[in-house]
């Protein structure tokens, strides 16, 4: 009995894959705009294809079987290039139970005479397509967090540099939460800067920064004494007047501290730390 | 035994740590600095501790400890040449070092000095130099 249904199913492939495609493309959530329409028949035909090779009489009821290997992998390889191409998991779906219908469908015509066959069938039909839907969300969520993983590491490099303003004046904007693991990078390389640098005052820029809070207002401490144990000057600026207010609700003691309220300023009282004057050079032709 | 040579350079005391120091030593340098002091009435201390790479907290008392001794032997102390894994381990040590000055290397640390002992009395030496 059971070699029918796969037997049965082999037979008719062709048949399979054009209901298959039907139910695809009526469904709402079709996305041409992402993949176009013979892209995704080659995917679905594969797809079957490894799945009906992969199909015997006696993996049928044993979803978890090593045959389907394969299958799975072709799954993988479909789902988590959808994840990085921006399908919703709905759609991701729709692409693997649209094939049961096409499946179900096609046993339905051929066991019409056989209720009891038919419902042994379906019931391993629906098993095996129930794995692969695990399957497909699996890796479908698989492939969204390695796409998140790897945006966080992009804004965690990128989010720290240390910019040279002048002959011994370094600037550090960040922007961005500070937690304390992102402190240690910034704190790290503001130190190793000043070393390779040899500059005596560094700005410590938190315009960028959302908000701050006691334990923000910690790191930051940490960072101008570590400065100052280097033997270099330490100046934060950039704060806005929310982080002001915060700051003296929160009763942090700032005073020890040089801080100024934009970039500009900070720049200004470095120059004259440093003994710098900036003049503004007389238009000859105008005298 | 060993110990950590400090050099006399006019008004100042140099002492440059090439080694790691180990708790005996840095007892040692502690008493033999604050009796150099006392026998050369030197105006200031510089400490190099750019080889320095690995400081605990009694390391880091001690630094504090020189610079609150001499202060109070009217002798400022700089500390220079500070790896930034040090500072940052001071820091999470808790240790601030307060009383003692720092510089990025040791041309900016003797600056800082004469800076420092220049502005309490340059005139008197300043005399008597250019009539030695």
């Amino acid at each position: 009995m059971k070699t029918d249904i796969t037997k049965m199913l082999q037979k008719k492939r062709k048949q399979i894959l054009e209901d298959w495609m039907t139910n695809q493309l009526e469904d709402e959530g079709l996305r041409e705009d992402l993949m176009s329409n013979e892209e995704l028949r080659e995917q679905s035909n594969e797809l079957l294809d490894a799945l009906l090779k992969a199909l015997t009489a006696e993996n049928v009821a044993d979803a978890q079987s090593e045959d389907f290997e394969m299958v799975h992998e072709i799954l993988s390889g479909i789902s988590i290039s959808r994840a990085r191409q921006g399908f919703s998991p709905r759609e991701t779906g729709i692409f693997v139970f649209s094939l049961k219908d096409a499946l179900l469908k096609n046993l339905q015509s051929d066991l019409k005479d056989d209720p009891a066959a038919l419902v042994d069938a379906i019931i391993q039909i629906n098993k095996l397509m129930d794995n692969l839907g695990v399957v497909t969300f699996e890796t479908f969520i698989k492939g969204r967090e390695e796409v998140i993983l790897r945006q966080t590491d992009e804004i965690t490099e990128i989010s720290t540099p240390v910019i040279r303003v002048w002959d011994g004046i370094l600037a550090l904007p960040i922007i961005g939460t500070l937690d304390s693991a992102r402190t240690q990078v910034v704190m790290e390389n503001l130190l190793q800067e000043i070393v390779a640098s040899g500059s005596t005052i560094a700005i410590l820029d938190i315009s960028g920064v959302p908000a701050v809070d006691s334990l923000v207002a910690q790191h930051l401490i940490k960072t101008v004494a570590a400065t100052r144990l280097m033997g270099a000057e330490c100046i934060i600026s950039g704060i806005r007047p929310e982080i002001a207010q915060t700051v003296v609700h929160l009763g942090i003691d700032l005073s020890t501290i040089v801080t100024k309220a934009s970039l500009a300023s900070a720049l200004k009282y470095a120059f004259t730390m440093l003994k710098l004057e900036v003049k503004k050079v007389q238009n000859k032709a105008a005298l | 035994m060993d110990r950590i040579p400090i050099l006399r350079m006019g008004k100042f005391l140099l002492v440059t740590i090439q080694i790691d120091l180990y708790d005996r030593l840095a007892t040692n340098l502690e008493s033999d600095l604050v009796n150099m002091v006392n026998k050369t009435e030197a105006r200031g201390v510089l400490i190099d501790i750019s080889a320095l790479s690995i400081v605990d907290s009694f390391m880091g008392r001690i630094l504090g400890n020189i610079g609150s001794m001499s202060k109070i032997m009217d002798a400022e102390t700089v500390v220079v040449g500070m790896q930034p894994a040090v500072a940052i381990t001071l820091i999470e040590l808790g240790l601030e070092l307060k009383g003692v000055h720092t510089a990025l290397n040791v041309e900016k640390g003797m600056e800082l000095l004469k800076e420092k002992i220049g502005s309490s009395e340059e005139e008197p030496d300043a005399d008597e130099d250019s009539i030695d």
